[in-house]
């Protein structure tokens, strides 16, 4: 055992300390500093991004089952930042009287699923791969059936743990055969030895689909609109932004890396699953009248945009869809944040009841539009950029019709975002929400988002480093 | 003395994939629902451990593959069990016709 594989996973090693420390401060606290778990697990989170920004790490570990380098350190501090967000977020409703003896343990779950995405995303053979994504998802399901007192939490947790659990049974089923016609689980090997055999192209397909299930892509996002409406919010945010981001990173490394000699085959599949995703998420989204499930079909769509950014291949593919993934952390925290306060502050969930919000809470109004251009895709805001690269880079590739119904969505798209925007600022309201003041967390946690959505478009600079960190691909 | 072929391994555990596929789609209660999930790890695990045998003798893989299933599989059974008698607690049933407050 050498020592120095120890420093290549300080970023897990890192997290399971923090989480080990949040463990301990659940026996040593009393009731009146519970709350305090969430200002440590913040900055603990934060001081562990900077670690691992400032001290970066490259090279394999473990018999290259472990692999990191700029890349994956760009996507982990991602994931952090989406964490950090969503722990500030989860404030309001992790103190409530019906958690009041398991804040910490949110917190700790929290860390651990976190853990096993950063070992997703540095997996350097199916296994890792294997391992992080369970380590990623069984806890995930414990967590959407947090509410103890709501029929709606224990269900989406049922439904979340079933169908991930089929998905990842569909998954391994693709591995064997993979495993028959290569021999081996090591990403570089099987790269070596893979020759687009039927049983091989089977299993890919196989491989794809039970990604697809994780990413909640068209054939197989049924589980989605219901886990996400039902579970509270601050894990469907995190279930829509954190868990679907490192699940679409490890998808494109694969598919970019090891079926690379396949691309012809994977590029049809994803070229048909990116169209059906976009579409039918957008028509879905249209009549919806819950805002969760409102922002669910829109996640859906919205991973049916980053799957075109696969199309484009090679560093400049994946440069865009971890572009893509980086703005739509800081425009769908925004969003989920607001519907998080108002659903904590009043317990209303619905479009209709933000009629009239503009004139009792005009900040909130403003954020929550923002965010919702971001994901229209207007101008100013960094979703127009994020839309605009990966437009960009499908067109380079030459697909001029995927580019023409992906545009005809965008526009679908911009209907239903206003929705919400005329409820806010146009529609009448004889009773509408009273004006509230929002705790300094979730202020800190907009902040951000804010600051995210509009700097991440106009400094360049981030695009650049992220092209540049996935050449070699 | 004769081996059996590879053959025979690999139609067991097809089978028993798709009778795991079938099950979770066809079956109403949770509890079965979650036994053709262990059905399909279990035709992994063969899947696994038969090409490891007869294709790729001198390695150990696939071997060490299905022993993270099994450990996975238990994990995850638990905590699946332990939704399952949530959803009980709720809906005094487990039947999935029942557990059905969201819906399109």
């Amino acid at each position: 055992m050498n020592f120095q594989d120890l420093l290549l996973i300080k970023h897990e090693l890192l997290l399971t300390i923090a989480a080990l420390i949040i463990l301990c401060f659940e026996i040593f606290s009393t009731d009146k500093n519970k709350g305090m778990v969430v200002p440590l697990s913040a900055i603990s989170l934060a001081f562990i991004a900077a670690v691992s920004f400032y001290f970066p790490s490259e090279g394999t570990a473990f018999g290259g089952m472990f692999q990191t380098d700029g890349l994956r350190t760009a996507v982990k501090l991602i994931l952090d930042i989406a964490t950090i967000i969503i722990i500030l977020q989860s404030y309001g409703w992790v103190t409530k009287e019906d958690n009041k003896n398991k804040i910490s343990e949110f917190y700790i779950i929290l860390f651990s699923t976190l853990i096993g995405m950063n070992f997703m995303i540095s997996s350097g053979d199916f296994l890792m791969l294997y391992l992080g994504l369970e380590l990623a998802t069984i806890p995930i399901a414990t967590l959407a059936a947090f509410d103890r007192y709501k029929t709606k939490s224990a269900e989406a947790g049922i439904k979340l743990i079933l169908s991930s659990a089929l998905s990842t049974g569909i998954l391994l089923y693709g591995l064997s055969m993979i495993y028959a016609t290569t021999g081996s689980i090591y990403f570089e090997e099987v790269r070596a030895a893979f020759q687009p055999s039927p049983l091989a192209v089977l299993g890919m397909i196989f491989f794809i689909t039970g990604m697809g299930f994780k990413l909640s892509l068209v054939p197989f996002h049924l589980w989605a609109a219901d886990v996400y409406e039902g579970s509270p919010i601050a894990v469907t945010s995190y279930l829509s932004v954190v868990s679907k981001g490192a699940a679409a990173f490890i998808f494109t490394y694969v598919l970019y890396t090891v079926f690379s000699v396949a691309s012809e085959i994977w590029l049809q599949v994803i070229v048909l699953l990116s169209i059906v995703t976009m579409t039918i998420g957008n028509l879905f989204a249209m009549r919806q009248k819950n805002m969760k499930r409102f922002l669910a079909f829109s996640s859906i769509a919205q991973a049916g945009f980053l799957l075109l950014g696969i199309l484009g291949q090679g560093s400049l593919g994946m440069g865009t869809v971890i572009f893509f993934l980086l703005v739509y952390v800081f425009t769908n925290l925004a969003a989920f944040s607001v519907v998080a306060t108002i659903s904590d502050k009043t317990g209303k969930e619905n479009i209709d009841d933000y009629n009239g919000l503009y004139k009792t809470n005009p900040k909130l109004s403003l954020v929550l539009m923002l965010s919702l251009f971001s994901l229209a895709g207007i101008p100013p805001v960094a979703g127009f950029f994020g839309k605009l690269f990966l437009f960009n880079a499908m067109a380079s590739k030459g697909y001029f019709i995927v580019l023409f119904i992906a545009l005809i969505n965008a526009t679908i798209s911009l209907y239903y975002y206003l929705l919400p925007i005329r409820a806010m600022f146009i529609m009448k309201n004889e009773n509408p929400i009273d004006t509230f003041k929002s705790n300094v967390y979730i202020k800190i946690g907009l902040t951000v988002s804010v600051a995210g959505i509009f700097l991440t478009g106009i400094i360049s600079m981030i695009y650049e480093y992220l092209i540049s960190v996935s050449v070699g691909l | 003395m004769q081996e059996i072929p590879l053959y025979y391994f690999l139609t067991v555990s097809t089978l028993m994939f798709f009778i795991g596929v079938a099950g979770f789609i066809i079956r109403r209660n949770l509890i079965t629902i979650l036994m053709s999930i262990e059905l399909i790890l279990n035709s992994v695990n063969i899947n696994f451990v038969a090409i490891n045998r007869y294709l790729f003798p001198d390695q150990l893989q696939g071997h060490f593959f299905s022993l993270f299933i099994v450990a996975i599989a238990a994990a995850e059974a638990s905590v699946a069990i332990a939704l399952i008698i949530n959803i009980y607690r709720k809906f005094n049933s487990i039947e999935v016709t029942e557990v059905n407050e969201m819906k399109y």
